[in-house]
């Protein structure tokens, strides 16, 4: 669906996209996560044809960005990174014109369609300009989605939103998910690309990592047990300590912290150990970093 | 076609909630046309007392063949506010054409605009007659609007005058063409700049050379006759073709994205 390799952008000197490969697959939900100033914004414009690429092919759909930009235009949803609506126009005209920029077949039934999805109706008639952020916002998504793209980009969706508003922005691309068209989202926000996402990639100027949200989790930290006891732990690391399944442990007060890649396998055979070498065990859990922990990590600079 | 239309009236839905606007199309041309009626008005009036001035006809050179005095001073006043009639198509579009695109860079609206399916010259052509038509409507109804009040003050000789053919094309074909230059002008500064305000102080410079025009004429530097309209209007031809052609250079869509911040 969205096919790109070693896409680079340079303004003037400075390198704002280095060599991006990625391949993201039809109906994928898709996170692409960086700081501000990391390329986000830069990567969604040359992928929806706004700037072209200084080296590297990208392609959507069947069609390459810089030779098919027309075909790429029609089959493309973009919601920018500030919502740029006609405020003195209201809701209705905003979206007319661009259902009929896109080549809609039946411009206001499709417009009536995404004013209703988005509980815009009643307000139709105002200037987009009295509207909340909230309401410009998905004003702004319903503009991307009228022509029924196959591919759509988010900038940011929730950025600058009350939590309410974003929740609502949020709910509603979460119901966009599974309809097959292929979500490609930029956001600086952990939590969303964590909830949203089917992959999350992670990047400041070049890709650091993609992976699965979970996958994300255990690539870098692998996964970690801990066991409650009763007890100081310190005198039960050499219980385990000699297992081979066990990659790391360390004690901190009463608690057992363990490194395993299959804690579902191999957790009752660690219970039985620790209760035969006389642990009170109280509480066994997962110890899960947070995303943030990760991501923190990740885009970190190597200096 | 579909798009440029859509622009067009997007433009006008957009505009026309502009004072400003509102203003320089509907009641600049209205204030135009009223100062050489009641202009035309008073040399009737004082015609007598004009005729005494000291010898007109030498000063009017062949404008006057076959006229008396006072027919003479009206076909005089007449062609001086003719000139009217080519400011207003460069005057008239100016804050149209000014606020097109820097309009929407300021409301971050172009970015998505340029994200469908748009061509930038349909996108250029809407903007574009969005200002020109208005400036063309107004033009040619102030200067209907001047005929029958001159008409109605005038006899069938100077009337006749009014009327000849090198009149007719300075408001029928030269007129369209400077507001194509103004508009081209004004585009094109539109899409250089971050400010709408600067746009329209800049784009109002166009008005410029008329104005000198306006003036020379009125001191008597220049006399507008056949040949000053068929030179202007060749002049404003080739400027068009230049303006236009730099109008839609100018406009390269990834610089006018992310280069005004
Ligand atoms: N038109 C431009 N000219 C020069 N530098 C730019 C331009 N657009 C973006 N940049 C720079 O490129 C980098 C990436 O910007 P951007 O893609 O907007 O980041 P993000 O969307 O991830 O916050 C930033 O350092 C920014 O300053
Ligand atoms: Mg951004």
């Amino acid at each position: 669906m969205i096919k790109t390799e070693n896409l680079t952008k340079k303004f003037n000197s400075h390198l704002a996209v280095d060599r991006l490969t990625l391949n993201i697959g039809e109906g994928e939900v898709f996170g692409f996560l960086g700081p501000n100033g990391a390329g986000k914004t830069t990567t969604i414009r040359m992928l929806t044809c706004l700037i072209a690429p200084t080296a590297g092919k990208a392609q959507i759909l069947q069609y390459e960005v810089g030779r098919d930009d027309q075909m790429i235009r029609r089959n493309v949803g973009v919601l920018t990174e500030t919502p740029g609506l006609y405020d003195r126009l209201s809701a209705w005209q905003n979206l007319l014109i661009f259902a009929r920029l896109y080549e809609v077949e039946n411009p206001e039934r499709q417009v009536e369609k995404y004013l209703n999805m988005l509980g815009l109706w009643e307000r139709r008639h105002d200037p987009a300009g009295t509207f909340s952020k909230g309401m410009k916002q998905k004003l702004a998504i319903a503009r991307a989605l009228l022509h029924e793209p196959r591919v759509l980009f988010l900038d940011e969706p929730t950025s600058g939103l009350d939590p309410e508003a974003a929740k609502l922005v949020r709910d509603f691309i979460a119901e966009l998910r599974g309809k097959g068209r292929t979500i490609f989202i930029c956001t600086h926000n952990l939590d969303e690309a964590d909830r949203l996402c089917d992959r999350i990639a992670v990047f400041k100027t070049r890709l650091r990592v993609v992976d699965t949200p979970a996958g994300l989790r255990r690539q870098l930290y692998g996964r970690k047990v801990v066991f409650h006891l009763a007890q100081t732990a310190d005198s039960f690391i050499d219980t385990l300590r000699h297992i081979p399944l066990v990659k790391e442990i360390q004690a901190i007060d009463n608690k057992l912290v363990v490194a395993l890649d299959e804690p579902e396998k191999h957790n009752p055979d660690l219970i039985r150990r620790l209760v035969q070498a006389g642990a009170d065990i109280q509480f066994v859990g997962e110890l899960r970093h947070s995303l943030e922990d990760i991501y923190l990590q990740l885009i970190r600079d190597e200096a | 076609m579909e798009k440029i239309k859509t622009i067009l009236v997007k433009e006008w839905r957009e505009v026309f909630k502009n004072r400003l606007v509102l203003f320089t199309v509907a009641f600049l041309p209205l204030i135009l046309t009223a100062i050489p009626l009641i202009s035309l008005a008073a040399t009737g009036d004082f015609g007598e007392e004009l005729s005494n001035s000291a010898s007109p006809s030498e000063f009017f050179g062949d404008l006057c063949v076959g006229l008396g005095e006072m027919d003479c001073t009206q076909v005089y006043t007449l062609s001086l506010f003719t000139i009217m009639f080519m400011i207003l198509p460069v005057a008239i579009p100016v804050t149209i054409a000014a606020y097109s695109i820097v309009g929407e860079k300021t409301a971050r609206s172009l970015e998505p605009l340029l994200a469908t399916p748009i061509t930038t010259t349909e996108l250029l052509v809407g903007k574009a007659l969005a200002a020109i038509i208005p400036a063309i409507l107004a033009t040619w109804i102030s200067f209907g609007i001047y005929l029958f009040g001159a008409r109605l003050m005038v006899n069938d000789l100077v009337f006749g005058r009014l009327l000849a053919p090198h009149w007719l094309a300075a408001v029928l074909v030269v007129a369209p063409l400077l507001t194509l230059m103004s508009v081209s002008f004004a585009m094109m500064v539109s899409s250089r700049v971050s400010d709408p305000r600067v746009a329209e102080q800049l784009s109002a410079l166009v008005i410029l050379p008329i104005v000198f025009l306006m003036i020379g004429q009125s001191v008597g530097f220049i006399l507008i006759d056949q040949r000053v309209i068929w030179l202007l209007g060749g002049g404003v031809a080739v400027l068009d073709v230049i303006l236009v052609y730099l109008a839609v250079r100018v406009f390269e869509r990834e610089t006018i994205l992310t280069r005004w911040k």
